[in-house]
């Protein structure tokens, strides 16, 4: 199992092994696109390490500007709409408006989310995501951990 | 599933009951040799096309071809026909890249002619054609002018001068759909659009030059502007962030439809709407807007293209022209009238990964096709042979009019970067004179000919099927990616 490494981010992924509660993602083989494991032991845990790996597999990279923060607010019926509007809300600023885009703080309460992001001028952007896919979506609560799997269409 | 539930028919042909699973509506249909259908038994392509299956209102079989592989919800490489407008309409059995689609040009240009100076025209496209993650389009658009590309289509593109009036008589739709409405298309996806029209993307779009290698069928080649010995060139895109958003959208606003209308499926990628119902009708007038997109974008890449091929071959040879043969889409749902059970009926066919095949005589073919059937277009993968073919009367009867679009993934995006290296990838198809710009090695390394199927035979088994027919076998020269 390959285990990214997170820039700047408190969790340290590349210890996620020795403790197994540790938030992290991962790629899975896919077909044509990309497929993504993300596991945390919070659902905003969750929703911060799907998009840590979704930039990871981008191949984005901050710059160094000043961080601007951006507040978000997304409604959905469940915690899979959630996540998918979420991540497509970080997808669209690293492809549309160069911005690389963390999660200093995420809630989520029923079918609401709020977000507010750390964002600074991408550096690098290596392969464009077109979108995220609601494809095999399902939040699982297991073991101490929410995990998910997300395909993403390249 | 394994092979012995699948009933064989011929040697090209098998089905899968729709006793197979109680929720199958109707059955599915597949075009492969033994050995494809073996491959594909190896992902989620054939249980997709079952979940399909499922879906309510099918007037037929759901189809696959044989470059079918694992899609997101509907496989990549299936065919779905919906009765319309009492059936239902599902963005993901169209695909996120609304009118991803392959446009063919020929040329005279010989060979022997165009080798020398091969890398200068590989550089030219590259420097003229707008590609890689990011890359902003030349053509500035204000948000007017983005409305009337998407309600026109490549009729934009002809009065802007990016096209001439032949181009449009050889597309599909004659690069404009009507019922298009870019009111129904959200801001965030206009957005999106605004800067990308015009440009190539990344992934597997491409531009390639390739060589006409062989012609099987005289005539039809003939017809088509194509000549043994010379240079075509192939644009492959679509409709860019617009399309996707677009599809994003309706199929997060889908699920909230469903329970409306009290429809299940197994995958929530197959999400989908009564097709007369309000939701249903937004989507087909955003996805047809979006289409419109695509053959502008693909019309206005193809003014470059030209431009690119002028200023290398413009003093050097005799005629440096690019005649359009033909431009096709592979991800898009059009209503067509095809005969089920005897009767013409109006259906909304769904092809994701599979492309038109409409046979001699069908209406909406260009006269110089009227004879020869609609040109089908099928890249290969990098550094393999591409194909032109056309369309048959078999394959109105048996596949919705429809045939195969491409070779078929058949290795992982992350298997195929962890055992090809882009640069050696480029090296060894260089020394095979084919000249590759590329904006990204990885991205390369992910394309590489090894991760797809055999296309010749994709090509072999739709043949001998009888859903389409030969015309001519296209060999690459160079190719342009993102």
């Amino acid at each position: 199992m390959h285990v990214y490494t997170s820039l700047q981010h408190k969790y340290n992924y590349t210890k996620a092994m020795d403790n197994p509660l540790r938030p992290g993602f991962r790629e899975r083989p896919h077909t044509a696109d990309w497929e993504l494991e993300a596991w945390a032991p919070d659902l905003p845990g969750l929703f911060r390490s799907a998009a840590e790996g979704m930039l990871s597999l981008m191949g984005a990279a901050p710059g160094d500007s000043c961080l601007e923060q951006r507040p978000l607010e997304l409604a959905a019926p469940d915690p899979e709409g959630l996540l998918v509007a979420f991540l497509g809300e970080i997808l669209f600023s690293a492809v549309n408006q160069g911005a690389y885009c963390r999660p200093a703080q995420i809630s989520i309460e029923g079918e609401h989310l709020t977000a507010s992001l750390l964002c600074t001028p991408i550096a690098s952007l290596e392969r464009e995501i077109k979108a995220v896919t609601w494809h095999k979506l399902a939040i699982h609560f297991d073991a101490g951990l929410y995990r998910t799997v997300i395909v993403f269409d390249v | 599933m394994n092979l012995t539930q699948i009933q064989q028919l011929s040697e090209t042909e098998w089905e899968i009951p729709a006793s197979y699973r109680q929720d199958m509506q109707v059955p599915v249909r597949l075009f492969a040799t033994r050995r494809l259908l073996e491959t594909a038994l190896d992902d989620l392509s054939i249980e997709q096309a079952v979940n399909a299956a499922s879906l309510p209102g099918l007037a037929g079989p759901v189809v696959v071809m044989p470059d079918m592989h694992q899609g997101y919800g509907f496989p990549i490489g299936g065919v779905a026909a919906f009765y319309y407008p009492d059936g239902i309409i599902s963005p993901g059995a169209i695909g996120y890249d609304i009118n991803c689609g392959v446009r063919l040009l020929s040329s005279s240009i010989p060979y022997e002619e165009a080798e020398p100076v091969l890398p200068a025209l590989a550089d030219a496209i590259n420097r003229l054609c707008p590609s890689g993650v990011g890359v902003k389009g030349h053509v500035r658009l204000t948000s007017q002018d983005l409305e009337l590309v998407c309600r026109n289509g490549s009729r934009w593109a002809l009065k802007h001068g990016y096209a001439l009036p032949e181009d449009l008589t050889r597309t599909e739709e004659s690069g404009s759909i009507d019922g298009a409405d870019p009111h129904a298309v959200s801001p965030r996806a206009l957005e999106r659009g605004l800067s990308q029209l015009g440009t190539l993307g990344s992934g597997n779009h491409f531009i390639e030059v390739d060589l006409v290698d062989q012609i099987y069928d005289e005539q039809s080649a003939h017809a088509m502007g194509i000549y043994q010995g010379c240079l075509t060139a192939q644009v492959h895109c679509g409709s860019r962030g617009l399309g996707h958003q677009v599809c994003t959208d309706y199929v997060q606003s889908f699920q909230g439809a469903m329970r409306r209308y009290s429809i299940h499926v197994p995958d929530r990628e197959l999400v989908c709407a009564p097709v007369n119902s309000s939701e249903g009708q937004a989507y087909l007038a955003a996805m047809r807007a979006a289409a419109n997109f695509a053959f502008a974008n693909r019309q206005i890449l193809v003014a470059f293209l030209r431009q690119a091929f002028e200023e290398i071959f413009a003093g050097r040879t005799a005629n440096w022209h690019l005649r359009q043969v033909y431009d096709i889409a592979h991800n898009m749902g059009k209503v067509e009238t095809h005969t089920v059970g005897g009767l013409q009926v109006k259906v909304c066919v769904h092809r994701k990964g599979a492309t038109r095949a409409f046979g001699p005589g069908s209406p909406g073919l260009p006269d110089e096709y009227r004879r020869t059937g609609q040109p089908v277009l099928v890249p290969g993968s990098m550094g393999t042979a591409s194909w032109l073919l056309a369309g048959t009367e078999k394959s109105m009867q048996v596949s919705w009019g429809s045939s195969c679009h491409g070779a078929g993934r058949l290795m992982s995006r992350s298997k195929a970067k962890k055992e090809i290296r882009g640069d050696s990838l480029k090296r060894d198809l260089e020394k095979r004179g084919i000249h590759i710009r590329a904006g990204s090695l990885p991205g390369l390394a992910e394309e590489a000919p090894d991760a797809y199927k055999d296309v010749d035979e994709v090509i072999e088994t739709v043949v001998k099927a009888g859903i389409a027919r030969k015309v001519a076998r296209l060999v690459p020269l160079a190719v342009i990616k993102g």
